[in-house]
């Protein structure tokens, strides 16, 4: 290092070193391509060879990325848990409504608009400025049928209860590993989003929890739903619990190799994730579940 | 002991305060969220109750203060809390119906939710205030020192309250408990008032 310095001031001088360091700065580390200052936090877009994604900035030393884009092949889901999300399809492949609660970059919606372009898509979204920026940045495109709110998750729920809307699917995904909106994760705010299910219909939810709210989150999808249905990312931290509106989960998920092959452009290796889905009950079953009255996720999550 | 139970029971009012206040945010969550916009109504309605309650208690101050009357206002405060904890439920989803804006809503229901007991508990410091005063030169450090004691109240009611009593207990339990506090302490002046009285004129009580 100290003889790398030498060469660095002996032969280059100041301004060596400052390319020197862009050179590796750029190697190394993603560009920030934009800064935006929402209502809720501060957004960075962020660029590293051919991906480009959407970043909060929190003062956790581990980045976590809310959405990434693959220039080069732009249908590609980069992440495993957007992939494995749209493993519902194997439980209904030609869902009319669909309901998502936390927008990110919109990939989700992206995928429905090309292989489902009938189908009806509303996100919820909390932030405007992600919004903005998904449509900006991620070739995030509304239409006719895919539509965002702006709106709390829970808001938006109860008023489509009172309003006598119903959705075929409901994909929960506004966790993310640094922060849980607790009235997001408590039997009443579940019960609600099963009341706007239609019958036999399903949900999706994202989940990052660990330590003791593991067991506090999955008794609490329990509670509601009876029956849950795991993937687990072998190597993130994170989950997706699918669970009905429906007598028995199990006999809804099959595989169809025309499905398999709509969705291979997405990177969705759809035999492999249904063979990950798990039934069993790895959490403490003796915790009390979550409610609007106690719902402390953000400190159990520690 | 005069001195010190008013000092002590402006503490309590000033933990309550802010301890009613961030469970407050909690009760409203399932019907509004946590948009930013919700806590803006709360604390609107907060500080907008803090300045009715100083302005009245301020007032009502300059009809023969004491102590008896002092413990009234704890109580009363304390009784205008129930109604939140009972009916927080209904009264949010008549707002929720009544109008699509979730801004003008969470600030309907705060100021149906949380404005009277508050209010009530923001008599407390003028009031006190006037118990303590001795002399126009001391009333300066008076009303000095009272503020310092009832802000670290309000200081240890949002520490206490957003650390841990979220984890301990269920809202409802908070809200009993802010109950308990301000019925205790209202009950404690009322207790020193008769105290007081024996002592002074002593066989008429």
């Amino acid at each position: 290092m100290k003889i790398f310095k030498g060469i660095q001031t002996r032969f280059l001088g100041p301004l060596g070193s400052i390319l020197m360091l862009l050179l590796v700065s750029n190697h190394l580390y993603a560009k920030t391509i934009h800064k935006e200052r929402s209502i809720y936090r501060n957004i960075v877009i962020t660029e590293k060879k051919d991906r480009r994604c959407m970043r909060f900035e929190t003062r956790k030393r581990t980045k976590s990325n809310q959405a990434c884009l693959d220039l080069k092949n732009k249908d590609r889901l980069v992440f495993e848990y957007t992939r494995s999300i749209m493993v519902g399809l194997a439980y209904n492949p030609t869902p009319k409504r669909v309901l998502i609660i936390g927008l990110g970059g919109g990939s989700l919606p992206n995928v429905f608009a090309k292989i489902l372009p009938k189908t009806e898509v509303v996100s919820v979204e909390i932030d405007p400025a992600v919004q903005k920026l998904a449509k900006k940045y991620f070739d995030y495109k509304e239409s006719d049928t895919i539509k965002t709110v702006i709106q709390d998750g829970r808001v938006y729920i109860k008023r489509a209860i009172k309003k006598g809307q119903s959705f075929d699917w409901i994909i929960l995904d506004a966790f993310n590993g640094d922060y849980i909106p607790e009235h997001l994760l408590t039997t009443e705010f579940l019960a609600e989003t099963k009341q706007l299910l239609t019958k036999d219909g399903i949900l999706s939810a994202n989940t990052f929890s660990s330590s003791k709210l593991y067991d506090y989150e999955s008794v609490t999808y329990q509670s509601v739903f009876n029956s849950l249905r795991i993937l687990s990312s072998p190597t993130k931290g994170n989950r997706i619990i699918f669970a009905c509106n429906c007598e028995n989960i199990d006999s809804q998920f099959h595989l169809d190799s025309e499905l398999e092959n709509r969705l291979k452009p997405f990177a969705i290796d759809l035999p492999m994730l249904v063979d990950r889905i798990s039934d069993k009950i790895n959490w403490d079953t003796s915790v009390k579940p979550l409610t609007d009255q106690f719902s402390p996720a953000n400190l159990l999550n520690q | 002991m005069k001195k010190a139970t008013v000092l002590s029971l402006a503490f309590c009012a000033g933990f309550s305060i802010m301890c009613f206040e961030l469970i407050g945010g909690r009760l409203l969550r399932p019907f509004f969220g946590s948009s930013v916009y919700v806590w803006g109504s709360i604390i609107t309605v907060f500080m907008l109750a803090l300045s009715i309650g100083y302005l009245s208690g301020g007032r009502l101050s300059l009809y023969k203060a004491n102590l008896t009357k002092y413990s009234f206002i704890f109580i009363f405060s304390a009784i205008t809390i129930i109604p939140t904890i009972l009916f927080s439920e209904p009264v949010m989803d008549w707002v929720f119906g009544l109008t699509e804006d979730p801004r003008y809503g969470s600030l309907t229901a705060s100021a149906i939710l949380f404005l009277i007991p508050t209010a009530i508990m923001g008599m407390i410091a003028p009031y006190s205030v006037r118990i303590l005063t001795e002399s126009k030169d001391s009333s300066g450090q008076t009303a000095g020192f009272l503020y310092f004691v009832s802000t670290f109240g309000s200081a240890i009611g949002t520490i206490l309250t957003s650390f841990y009593l979220v984890l301990w207990l269920e809202i409802n339990q908070v809200l009993w408990l802010t109950f308990a506090i301000m019925m205790i302490a209202g009950l404690i002046a009322l207790a020193v008032s008769y105290w007081e009285a024996k002592q002074i004129h002593p066989g008429e009580i």
